[in-house]
């Protein structure tokens, strides 16, 4: 079937079959391979993207479904060549170590403060609770994400 | 795993959903946010020729709050609940159940009637629908019918739709005020589904004693269901520490020919768990 989709602000149209997948359309017809795959039934949170403003997971999610739809990857969050404020503060906190979980928890993180730019400790926690880590153990992730809120206030998003 | 093959299907009207489904005879499945259906399919445990996806089909998607009490479309979505202004006034207790489900990304699609189609025993939204006396509205080919959340869920995974039918909403009957409610659930971490919980509501009459109560309950039974001895152990009685006590044995003692045990959770776990979560929601109960 074929789907129009905006991904990264960029207009693609593909012929998939029904039964595919929003990340594997991603990463295997589109070559974004940002978006990893951890579980592939919707517990891991490895594939988050940004689905026309919200967080979804795009293994829980068809391809035809995102038809028409604006999607943003973990390829569409920086900005130019420098790292984003979200970005930056994982890698100033040494949010991540292995970086399986990283794409997942940089687009659950920006689409939480996109809309809760005033989100304390115990939302982000509860957010990040869908995202498995194995590596960290969560502290300097929440404490990167609470110091990427500035960048995220007055509606502007990194 | 990769999803087995079908085909797709995006209709635009209802009418034509449920011809769909009806030609199908059994062999299409219903799909919306596809929350529960996906993993399902991922683990092949079903595998329908054709999925019906609800997203062009309007009118489902809203809210809508009326003397006569809450109506949620099928399509709504968990975070739309949560962001709803007027809903906390007008079924607190539903809005702090929905509270629980999920985590966020999944509560930004899975929706109330895939939900309640999934029927997971442990589910808040079946809960809830049956400690509330809600009513589902369904659509097939020989027209619309109501069924009594009570009546809804007849096992695990498993509700008396016939294959050509659609859940179109659910409407939970009006809350008076001054209705005293608590919901309780326990997970090892939020978002999970709970290994047990408990919705209840009871009203108070003119001397302070609790009348009409409701106590329903998630992941002990193979569906949601009231504890009715519970209820009569609260009805007619001052809410007060001998009788949250007693109400918790009444509960423990109910549950015990249905619970079911698993990997997560012994049933004489489950069966301890259940006392303890209605005496907490008793003791807490707030208007």
């Amino acid at each position: 079937m074929q789907v129009s989709m905006e991904i990264n602000g960029k207009a693609v149209s593909i012929d998939v079959e029904p039964r595919m997948t929003l990340a594997d359309c991603l990463r295997h017809h589109l070559g974004l391979t940002g978006t990893h795959v951890g579980c592939e039934h919707g517990v891991c949170g490895a594939c988050t993207v940004m689905v026309d403003g919200a967080a979804m997971r795009s293994c829980l999610m068809l391809a035809v479904q995102a038809d028409k739809a604006k999607v943003v990857t973990v390829e569409g969050l920086s900005c130019d060549e420098a790292l984003s404020p979200l970005q930056a503060a994982f890698r100033k906190h040494h949010a991540l170590q292995c970086g399986f979980c990283t794409p997942g928890m940089l687009t659950t993180a920006h689409a939480l403060l996109s809309k809760e730019p005033q989100a304390d400790e115990t939302r982000v926690r509860e957010v990040l609770s869908g995202n498995l880590c194995r590596c960290t153990g969560y502290t300097a992730l929440v404490e990167a994400v609470l110091e990427a809120r500035d960048a995220y206030q007055g509606g502007q998003e990194a | 795993m990769k999803l087995p093959s079908f085909e797709y299907a995006c209709p635009a009207t209802l009418a034509e959903a449920v011809r769909i489904l009806a030609d199908h005879e059994g062999e299409a499945k219903v799909i919306s946010g596809g929350q529960s259906l996906m993993p399902v399919l991922a683990f092949r445990l079903a595998a329908p020729s054709v999925l019906v996806d609800l997203r062009n089909v309007p009118g489902l998607d809203r809210i809508t709050i009326t003397e006569n009490g809450v109506h949620l479309g099928a399509r709504v979505r968990w975070c739309d609940i949560e962001s709803h202004d007027g809903l906390r006034k007008a079924h607190p207790l539903l809005v702090q159940g929905i509270s629980h489900v999920a985590h966020y990304q999944i509560r930004n699609r899975g929706t109330v009637g895939g939900s309640l189609a999934h029927a997971d025993p442990a589910a808040e939204m079946p809960g809830l629908a049956v400690a509330c006396d809600a009513e589902i509205s369904v659509q097939g080919v020989a027209g619309s019918r109501l069924i009594k959340a009570a009546d809804f869920f007849d096992g695990a995974l498993s509700t008396v739709l016939e294959f050509d039918e659609i859940i179109t909403g659910i409407r939970f009957p009006a809350w008076p005020s001054g209705r005293r409610w608590a919901f309780e659930e326990f997970a090892r971490r939020r978002g999970d589904f709970a290994m047990a919980g408990v919705a209840l509501h009871f009203d108070l009459d003119a001397a302070g004693r609790a009348c009409n109560a409701h106590v329903g309950v998630i992941g002990v039974c193979s569906h949601p269901c009231r504890l009715t001895a519970v209820e009569e152990v609260i009805n007619g009685n001052v809410v007060e520490e001998d009788l949250v006590a007693a109400a918790a044995k009444a509960a423990s003692e109910a549950v015990a020919a249905d619970v079911t045990g698993d990997m997560h959770a012994s049933a004489e776990y489950r069966q301890a768990l259940i006392g303890v979560l209605v005496e907490r929601a008793l003791a807490h109960a707030q208007v």
